[in-house]
């Protein structure tokens, strides 16, 4: 095993002063203002297309002469190819194309660390579902039975489908180069002596958890619609939360320059982390469309998108806590193993965030974590809302729960006594700045009746509490570079509109709103004035995509840093024309005003001209980079970020004890976000995050019987309907992070994590049963409540 | 994308047309009345038909009447309509109830009566793609010889899923069916059998036409449904217990019916002799729930586990007889 340990800092709590990098033009002067676009319920920017259906996914969309594309996947789990026999397919009428994975054997995976990935299965398959062959057909029919009359001979091999079997020495590898097992990764962090933790503290709790895997389940199924030019240009439109590293990984795989590929990511239905890498029919579409000389659409069935995944590890977790009588850590040793999936995909990075947020948001001043991914034949988990920090999440906070109630405490007043203070460091060298967490909690304590509810509910009803914490965007790119990690150009035309370009993918989150609420707010003018193209390589600068919570705070920060040039500009001519110094200007409603006589103005347009006849095309750039946050120690690049959300979540469950089902009553959750940029779409965020966590409590498992996914499907892959949502009541802490723009942090993710042990913690308050494991279903319930009464009688 | 298979559709515009289609087009022919069962399954490939025919606008199949008592619907009344008609709702709640519980509003505004009654047995081997069964294996009741639930046995144990069924058959209700060789009343029951493969005892080319409800008399009727969402899901277990009682309050006569326990919509026969006799009391429905639970036999090939399948049967019979009798709802605190 390869120890990476770290050099401790002197104290976690070590307070710092100064940002890294103070952003030029981002003072916090004006965050006490009144904004004229910010922090208003605004319309989405999209609104109109996506309330009448007008707004075109990928799927919509059709090119002249356009055909259809297929995949061929795997029926076995595990198994060797020994032979692909297309002639059949190839000569049938009405098939433009079969490619296999010889034809493209280049290999790729999101991250540098772990390339392990084909377009298609080359020698091996190792996964049911995963891509064999490929076929562009005149329609969707004939690529059917093109791909039938495919024929692949198979050897089949012993699956491997479970952490236990993965770590069998005996096990069948999976990937020939793994040494110990289907061990494909284990890291090793150690900050502070443990030991002298544990013998300081007055009492020491060990538990295990597990997390069931689960998947996103977007509404838009994947699709890829590829136009390879007789120029030598191809063109990809897909549903990709990350346009700029599809366009990396079709550069790669196609081994073409990437001058040459134009990626476009349309209006996206969806994400949650299961579209931020390439997929094969990304891959293949434009080879097909290459040899077929037509335009080539792949739009994958639900089923498919089953099999593409990337979500939800399953996870082991070990914790052991050594703490003061008073409920404060002195020591934490955290170990996980990963249940990954047959490839890398994002895995590395998430087996790092199982131990990488673990230090917040309680004081931990000593902290070793021992994660490993391991490999089996399922489809490769990956990232999904709140990636790699929900499992240990759950663990973490379970776990307080039970050490209260031994203590004696309230588990609020306990965590209340044990946060980390804003403008501090973790153990870890994790940096943090602002932190509304003790106004969330306070928020969700009195709005739910805590007091007067915990541990006084009859029978069967209970209350339960957790907190969290997410990044605002990694600190640290995906491939190692030293550039931006988001873009934006500005251009002014003469009329006064606006038109902003940024590399950003809207996957529904509302990143598209985002930057036009920044932009017309710096510059003062109306949402309607604002014109964007996103998600698209060719016309826009690099974001580098809508994962790990980065978009509201980088490409914010970028497209708020060039409308801010701009307003420079504007504001130099409008000064001059109406003989008033520059610091004395105001911008709002498509005036440029004095802020001392606010009759005394010029209008936007005109300002716009003005600046023109003077400097010429109005036109700026903005960039953002974080600060260097990663600590000195290998495996530090996952866990920094320039801000982090804090949540804490308060969930009211009735638990039936005849039939073991759970109804949440309610569920109330508070969440820190730094600032609100718009209210509506912030509490839809964190509605949508809290329907996400209760799926993933409640009812959610990706599940396999027999090497295959046991119901892929939307009818019996459970997630919660309209009518199974509890109510929720979403408080918004705003507390204005210095670096964020207009002190924004984020907002998509982090709500999910703490909704899953608040519910697990109620059901204890409700049962005095705890359930160890997700999802926590009405028959592990019922199980348990069978088993206690067993034991009672067996007791009497 | 899945596609529907290709097929020519027919809608012809009387019944007798749609019996002749049927005979001529024999096995390559199928009925489809609001789709939402055939149409998925033709996208599954689980039914390849190369001619559709369209009964749901057939005159012969439409259509509500009362006649001395008894209620007549049409084969083509859409579940939407069982719902909420306030006039069957009044005399039989508890088949209306059964109608709301079926999966989302989009399908009970399209779905059937009819199509329901004959709605073909479920399996999580089955109802899948047929990539899905070529992976795992085909299985008996399409292309295979061998069960994936039971691999030694010799049938296939596919789950009846309707949920107006049970029902039916606890309101004692019949159907006329028409086919080639004429006219036949056939009570609701006796339309099944216990094979999964071939649940329904209707001749090729039958057709059920209507429904036919005896009057509720002194029968009082509840329905209750396990299922692990709040919409869409076809049920894990079903109950529907229907009660007559003395004047002196005894039970004289008890029906209670199982759906998604076995291949056919099962009577409760230990539970209703159990009643028979008795007043309706604590002891009595307890008495009544250990012989649903023992009876029930559950397999495991839909979602749930049987262990809970089992016990939710036990349950849902208990809490139907309790509200049924009036009793209060059990202390769950005692549980
Ligand atoms: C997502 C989803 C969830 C569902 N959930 C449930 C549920 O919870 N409970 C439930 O009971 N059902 C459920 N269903 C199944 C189905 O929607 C209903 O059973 C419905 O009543 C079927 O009626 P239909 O008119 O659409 O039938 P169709 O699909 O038209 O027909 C079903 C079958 O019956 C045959 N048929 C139809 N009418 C007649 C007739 N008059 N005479 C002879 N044969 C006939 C057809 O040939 C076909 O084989 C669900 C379906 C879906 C898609
Ligand atoms: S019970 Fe057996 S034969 Fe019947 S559908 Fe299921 S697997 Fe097939």
């Amino acid at each position: 095993m390869s120890s990476e340990k770290g050099t401790p800092l002197q104290s976690e709590t070590s307070t710092f002063h100064a940002p890294s990098e103070p952003l030029a033009a981002h003072s916090s002067e004006r965050t006490t203002q009144n904004f004229s676009v910010i922090g208003k319920r605004n319309l989405k920017y999209d609104w109109h297309a996506k309330l009448t259906g007008a707004a075109k996914y990928t799927d919509d969309l059709r090119l002249p002469r356009m055909i259809y594309g297929r995949l061929l996947r795997s029926p076995h789990p595990h198994a060797r190819i020994l032979r692909i026999d297309v002639s059949r397919a190839r000569a049938m009428s009405g098939v433009f194309a079969v490619l296999t994975g010889k034809d493209l054997p280049i290999r790729y995976g999101i991250l540098p660390s772990s390339q392990d990935e084909t377009a298609m299965a080359l020698e091996k398959v190792r996964y049911v579902g995963e891509a064999v062959a490929a076929v562009a057909a005149v329609d969707e029919w004939t690529a059917e039975e093109a791909c039938n009359a495919i024929e692949v001979v198979y050897e089949p091999l012993q699956p491997v489908m479970s952490i236990d079997e993965a770590l069998d020495p005996d096990s069948e590898k999976i990937h020939d180069w793994t040494k110990h097992a289907n061990i494909q990764k284990n890291v090793l962090l150690e900050f502070g002596d443990l030991d002298e933790g544990f013998a300081e503290a007055d009492r020491v709790f060990e538990d295990e958890y597990f997390f069931e895997g689960n998947t996103h389940v977007p509404m838009e199924n994947h699709a890829a619609l590829a136009n390879w030019e007789p120029t030598g240009k191809v063109t990809v439109w897909s549903s990709t939360q990350t346009p700029h590293y599809l366009h990396r990984e079709l550069a790669r795989v196609l081994d073409l320059p990437p001058s040459r590929i134009r990626v476009i990511a349309p209006p996206v239905g969806g994400g949650f982390g299961g579209k931020s890498e390439a997929f094969s029919h990304e891959l293949v579409a434009p080879v097909l469309s290459r040899l077929s000389g037509r335009p080539v659409l792949i739009s994958l069935s639900r089923e498919e998108v089953f099999y593409c995944h990337r979500g939800r590890h399953p996870v082991r977790m070990w914790i052991r806590t050594g703490v003061k009588s008073d409920g404060t850590i002195t020591a934490l040793d955290f170990k996980s193993t990963l249940d990954g999936g047959a490839y890398g995909s994002y895995g590395i990075a998430t087996t790092y965030y199982t131990g990488a947020l673990n230090t917040l948001p309680y004081r931990v001043p000593r902290y070793r974590f021992e994660g490993r991914r391991v490999f089996t034949n399922k489809p490769p988990c990956g990232p999904k809302r709140g990636h790699g920090t929900v499992q240990p999440r759950f663990a973490i906070e379970a776990h307080l729960d039970r050490i209260a109630g031994e203590l004696g405490h309230d588990p609020a007043e306990m965590r209340k006594g044990m946060l980390v203070s804003p403008f501090s460091w973790t153990v870890n060298h994790l940096r943090v700045t602002s932190c509304g967490l003790p106004e969330a909690i306070d928020a969700v304590l009195e709005r739910s009746g805590w007091r007067e509810k915990h541990g006084h509910l009859p029978q069967g009803k209970g209350i339960g509490l957790a907190c969290s914490v997410y990044l605002s965007g990694a600190g640290l790119p995906i491939y190692w570079n030293p550039m931006p990690h988001s873009g934006a150009q500005i251009k002014i035309d003469r009329g006064g509109g606006v038109t902003v370009y940024c590399g950003t993918s809207d996957i529904g989150q509302d990143s598209d709103s985002m930057l036009a609420y920044v932009v017309a707010e710096e510059l003062g003018v109306d949402i309607g004035d604002i014109h964007l193209v996103t998600g698209d390589t060719s016309l826009a600068p690099v974001d580098l995509g809508s994962y790990s919570s980065r978009v509201t705070f980088m490409a914010g920060n970028a497209a708020r840093q060039a409308a801010s040039k701009l307003r420079a500009q504007l504001f130099q001519v409008a000064a001059a024309r109406l003989d008033v110094p520059e610091a004395r200007l105001g911008a709002a409603g498509g005036m440029i005003y004095d802020l001392e006589d606010t009759e005394r103005q010029i209008p936007f347009a005109q300002a716009a001209q003005l600046a023109e006849a003077e400097f010429g095309t109005l036109g700026e750039t903005g960039s953002y980079t974080p600060p260097k946050l990663a600590g000195p120690y290998k495996g530090s690049g996952v866990g920094p970020s320039p801000a982090y959300s804090f949540t804490c979540a308060v969930a009211e469950v009735d638990v039936d004890l005849e039939t073991g089902i759970l109804s949440i009553q309610k569920i109330w959750v508070a969440h820190d976000l730094g600032r609100a940029l718009n209210p509506v779409v912030c509490e839809g965020q964190i509605e949508g995050g809290v329907y996400m966590g209760w799926a993933e409590a409640v009812i959610e498992e990706q599940v396999f019987r027999k090497g295959l996914h046991k119901q892929p499907s939307l009818l019996e892959y459970k997630i919660p309907t309209s009518l199974d949502m509890p109510d929720v009541d979403t408080t918004i802490i705003e507390s204005i992070d210095p670096e964020g723009p207009f002190g924004a942090k984020e907002v998509g993710q982090g709500p999910l994590a703490p909704v899953i042990p608040a519910i697990a913690n109620a059901v204890y308050d409700a049962t005095g049963i705890r359930i160890d494991s997700t999802p926590i279903m009405a028959d592990k319930v019922l199980r348990a409540i069978e088993m206690r009464r067993k034991q009672h009688a067996a007791a009497v | 994308m899945l596609r529907l298979n290709r097929f020519s559709y027919v809608a012809p515009g009387d019944l007798d047309g749609a019996l002749a289609l049927m005979e001529k087009h024999g096995q390559d022919a199928m009925l489809m009345a609001g789709g939402t069962d055939l149409l998925v399954n033709i996208k599954q490939r689980l039914a390849t038909p190369a001619l559709v025919v369209g009964i749901r606008e057939l005159p012969e199949l439409q259509g509500y009447s009362l006649d001395r008592g008894w209620l007549t619907l049409g084969a083509s009344t859409r579940l939407c309509d069982i719902e909420h008609d306030p006039r069957i709702r009044m005399m039989y709640p508890a088949l209306s109830d059964a109608a709301g519980l079926i999966s989302a509003p989009q399908v009970r505004t399209v779905a059937t009566l009819g199509g329901n009654i004959c709605l073909d047995t479920r399996c999580n081997y089955y109802n899948q793609s047929q990539e899905w069964r070529r992976a795992i294996g085909f299985c008996m009741k399409k292309d295979s010889p061998i069960c994936r639930v039971a691999p030694g046995g010799d049938r296939c144990w596919a789950v009846a899923s309707a949920d107006t069924v049970p029902v039916l058959i606890s309101l004692r209700a019949e159907t006329t069916v028409v086919g080639p060789s004429g006219i036949r009343r056939v009570p609701v029951e006796s339309l099944y059998q216990d094979d999964g493969l071939v649940p329904l005892t209707l001749r090729f080319g039958e057709i059920v036409s209507s429904v036919h409800i005896p009057p509720p008399d002194t029968w009082t009727t509840e329905y209750a449904k396990f299922r692990l969402r709040q919409s869409f899901d076809f049920p894990l277990v079903g109950i529907a217990a229907s009660v007559r009682r003395d004047p002196d309050g005894n039970i004289a006569d008890a029906r209670v019916v199982m759906t998604a326990v076995a291949s056919y919509p099962e009577r409760a026969s230990g539970a209703e002799s159990v009643l028979r006799g008795k007043p309706l009391s604590e002891e009595s429905i307890t008495t009544a729930g250990h012989a649903v639970f023992r009876q029930a036999k559950p397999m495991d090939n839909t979602a749930g586990s049987i262990f809970h399948r089992k016990r939710m049967a036990r349950v849902l019979v208990e809490r139907s007889l309790r509200h049924i009798a009036g009793l209060p709802e059990r202390d769950a605190r005692t549980a």
